[in-house]
């Protein structure tokens, strides 16, 4: 492992701590940012996808002549045309790339097209003619999990498999498939180099993974490929796997010329992954103290056809299936189903979302059964440091401030019992009558590992030169929107000693791999990895220079200027650094070892108003603190925290992808709702910061865990509020009303 | 057909060969690339635009409809050099994150505060109820918005 060797903080203007201005906030603002919707090359084509209308399907034959009879249509490819591997994946390549025998999920894309504009492009792919002879679909996980259609099968035992408590609470709950949503769809271009390579600008969460995929599908060496960090709008899961990355290029090289594809809404929601559904059940005993003693759980959940992340997924909802709770007798069973239904992936919380609603909804019935406030239960088993992990057995030796977020969760002020007429269920419509409506108060708490787990090799490469302009950061680390672009720069800022540095995203073919913009890492890994580069290359000024300080002026020795930064700068300084977490372990037949590099808490408490009349909801405030390390940039830290847990409060009161029989119901923004402004919530967070062992400055990633407990605190309130039993999110009108 | 109207204030005349939306148009005729188009069914406000003084989705307007009317997108609603007051609030306020729908919410942020220098928190609220943003849960928008009517944050 390459680790941090850590150093003072440098004081400087814009360094750690601080919330400088993002650098992209001004183009962004004045509508002047270029997102990969918003590429655009000299005579370049537009591309478009045909896909099946089956969820399930032999494909008996494919008649591409129709298409290619359309005048401006310059190519149409199918499964044969794809040059090298037949298949890709994130994990495990097994989706084709263009499906050629079998169809296994509604909007498998069967053809691709490229043409002179975008609405010849898609006349042209729902001209291609494709026979279908029906399948039955497997779309029921339980059924899949009977004939052992499954990704992946998890089992976990620890301890005495034969303790019991006389207090027991037993729960069977459900999640509905939640989509990312990001505001920006699937697009990219490719543009052919004219010497049988490729240059991809397209929406991506990794662009090395891609790359490493794209390769091997066209049958092409790595350096004929370069995939460029591109202007994204948001991902939250749904841009780790390859989509329509390798259709460009397989486009772009036939044709010869740049081809562009932009998906429409609808399609966006066949075309990436969404989150898990799950079922589970569940059995917690505790003695009459409320201390547990045995949690049992089962755990369902649906990957749909293909692999995507469903093994890692999976494991994570093993792995954090008791929350951060202590106990010494655990048994998980886990199981990843392969079915019909649209592939499930990486999504914001990833595995740990799911459980934990099954969880708090758990350690909630525990309480009552006792008398007990449901803080003071959850008190009562928090997981602290040197505590091992009640699933896995890990020794937890990062700062876990259970107890500190209950405490802090508590000394937060309640809202008024007074809301104004926006705060009202059904807003300021008056669909409510101020009467009907009652108030209801929940909490919860979650955790999750930061980075990647299960022995995996998580590295991010970074570097960092000092130029005229100031330091530069390069990286192949996508900006989500998360702010990494203005974290990187405060960290080489504060290590450095120069107040002027910003980050440049560069290619494939330029940096080595930063990993994935998700697991909560980048903060901790792409900011390690610059962390370092920038200590290196101070050491390695200052020792060069005989001196002893470095600032924006250049090189003092015992206060006096030895080297200005204008001639340092034309030496040709910079340092690359290859950062990795410490090792984790693969898990044993039984789940046991230390799978997992950090850990993350949070805590939400929700405030509801409810008409049970109507069964409609406002949630009026989420209050939260987490642990978050060290925040580098507290105002960034805010806005992960405001945005997750309104994907949080989506998850508990509106956000489903309904698919019935293998098709998808609600495709788009009518009927999939998304939270509003006037279904925020007011939110105050306290940041926790007790410094963590091996990120820059002792950060923490902050992503997911707003996610996680948010959703579990809501429907906490609700059930607060209506006494209803509420096991399945989302939570609809008729779920309180009737 | 061709249609004329104004953009930004300069007489343009576009290529429309078939129904296509005024956002299509914008983007792909026009060069203005600054309305985004998120979900082309006028539910989430990124392709706000202000047609002859009213706001709207563009991707909901016929390019043809824009025959010689007034219309005005992100790109005019910014200053030659800088940000304008709405701009700058939320710039400030950290209310940008993947920014996608931040040119929408500009153009409906201004349009409220053209009419209403001073709005409360609720009106605030029903006037950006038609911009979906998925990433920062509105909390900073909100913030950005009410320093700018001067309320305290």
């Amino acid at each position: 492992m390459t680790a941090i060797t850590r150093v003072r903080r440098v004081e400087v203007s814009g360094g750690v701590g601080e919330s400088p201005l993002r650098p992209d906030g001004v183009p962004k603002l004045r509508g002047e940012f270029d997102y990969a919707s918003d590429l655009w090359s000299e005579g370049m084509l537009w591309g478009a996808t045909t896909r099946s209308p089956h969820p399930h399907a032999r494909v008996v034959s494919v008649d591409i002549a129709p298409a290619l009879a359309i005048g401006g249509v310059h190519a149409v490819l199918t499964a044969g045309d794809v040059p090298g591997r037949p298949v890709f994946g994130l994990e495990h390549p097994d989706q084709p790339v263009l499906a050629s025998e079998v169809v296994r999920y509604w909007g498998e894309p069967v053809a691709i097209v490229a043409a002179e504009d975008e609405d010849t492009a898609r006349a042209a792919a729902a001209a291609v003619r494709v026979e279908y002879e029906e399948l039955e679909p497997l779309i029921d996980p339980e059924a899949a999990d009977a004939v052992d259609s499954v990704f992946r099968r998890m089992r976990i035992r620890r301890g005495d498999q034969s303790a019991d408590g006389p207090v027991v609470v037993e729960g069977y709950y459900e999640v509905g498939t939640q989509d990312q949503a990001p505001l920006g769809t699937e697009a990219g271009l490719a543009v052919p180099d004219g010497q049988g390579g490729v240059d991809l600008y397209a929406t991506s969460q990794f662009v090395h993974v891609d790359h490493e995929q794209v390769v091997a599908s066209l049958g092409i060496p790595e350096d004929q490929v370069r995939a460029h960090p591109t202007g994204i709008g948001g991902a939250f899961g749904a841009r780790e796997d390859v989509n329509l990355h390798i259709h460009l290029c397989m486009l772009a090289l036939h044709t010869g010329q740049p081809v562009k594809m932009v998906y429409r809404r609808s399609e966006s929601f066949t075309g990436h992954v969404h989150r898990h559904p799950a079922r589970m059940w569940y059995r917690h005993e505790a003695d009459d103290d409320g201390r547990l003693v045995r949690v049992e759980a089962k755990i369902l959940i649906d990957g749909g056809a293909y692999a995507s992340t469903t093994a890692a997924v999976l494991a994570n909802a093993c792995y954090f299936a008791v929350g951060p709770y202590r106990c010494d007798s655990v048994s998980v069973d886990g199981t990843g189903a392969k079915t019909n239904n649209p592939p499930c992936g990486a999504m914001r919380g990833f595995g740990a979302v799911q459980v934990c609603f099954a969880y708090e909804t758990q350690m909630d019935r525990l309480a009552e059964r006792l008398g007990l406030d449901p803080l003071e239960v959850r008190r009562r088993n928090g997981l602290a440091t040197g505590d091992r992990m009640p699933t896995t057995g890990q020794l937890i030796e990062t700062p876990l401030p259970v107890s500190e977020v209950i405490d802090s969760l508590l000394s937060m002020p309640m809202p008024d019992e007074a809301s104004g007429v926006s705060g009202l269920p059904g807003g300021s419509g008056l669909t409510t009558e101020a009467e009907n409506v009652t108030r209801g108060v929940g909490y919860a708490l979650g955790i999750k590992n930061l980075g990647f787990s299960e022995g995996a090799d998580d590295y991010a490469q970074a570097r960092v030169r000092l130029t005229e302009q100031g330091a530069v950061v390069e990286t192949a680390a996508i900006e989500v929107g998360q702010g990494l672009v203005a974290v990187l720069a405060q960290i080489v800022r504060s290590v450095l000693g120069v107040s002027s540095a910003e980050v440049r995203h560069v290619d494939t073919s330029r940096i080595g791999s930063a990993g994935s913009s998700s697991a909560s890492r980048q903060t901790q890994m792409s900011g390690g990895a610059a962390y370092e580069a920038a200590r290196r290359l101070r050491q390695r000024i200052l020792d060069g220079h005989d001196g002893d300080e470095l600032d924006d002026r250049g090189v003092h020795r015992a206060g006096r200027l030895v080297m200005p930064m204008s001639r340092l700068a034309a030496e040709g300084w910079e340092e690359t650094v290859t950062f990795r977490h410490p090792p984790t372990t693969e898990t044993d037949e039984d789940g046991q070892g230390s799978p997992h590099a950090d850990f993350a808490v949070a805590g939400h408490r929700a405030v509801v108003e409810v008409d049970s009349e109507l069964g409609l909801v406002r949630v009026i405030r989420v209050d939260t603190a987490q642990d978050v390390g060290k925040a580098i940039n507290p105002e960034s830290v805010r806005g992960q925290i405001e945005g997750g847990i309104l994907q949080g409060v989506g998850l508990a009161v509106m956000e489903e992808l309904i698919i019935e029989g293998g098709r998808m119901k609600n495709p788009n923004f009518t009927d999939y709702l998304l939270p509003t402004i006037l279904d925020a919530p007011d939110v105050e967070a306290l940041l926790l910061e007790q410094e963590g062992s091996w990120g820059p400055f002792g950060a923490k990633g902050v992503g997911e865990p707003p996610t996680i407990s948010s959703t579990a605190a809501v429907v906490a309130a609700i059930r607060d509020a209506t006494g209803r039993a509420l096991v399945r999110v989302p939570v609809r009108p008729e779920d309180i009303a009737l | 057909m061709m249609v004329s109207f104004t953009l930004n204030g300069s007489a343009v005349t576009a290529r429309v060969q078939h129904p296509v939306s005024l956002l299509d148009v914008l983007r792909d005729e026009l060069d203005l690339r600054g309305s985004k188009g998120a979900c082309h069914q006028g539910e989430c406000g990124s392709c706000s635009i202000m047609l002859d003084g009213e706001l709207v989705c563009s991707c909901l307007v016929m390019a043809a409809d824009a025959e010689g009317s007034e219309v005005v997108t992100i790109e005019g609603l910014s200053p030659a050099d800088g940000l304008s007051p709405v701009q700058e609030a939320m710039h400030r306020a950290g209310a940008v994150q993947c920014g996608f729908c931040t040119p929408g919410i500009v153009v409906a942020a201004a349009e409220l505060f053209d009419r209403n220098p001073r709005p409360t928190n609720t009106e605030i609220r029903e006037a950006l109820a038609g911009n979906i943003c998925r990433c920062t849960g509105y909390s900073a928008i909100v913030r950005a918005l009410e320093s700018l009517a001067g309320h305290s944050a």
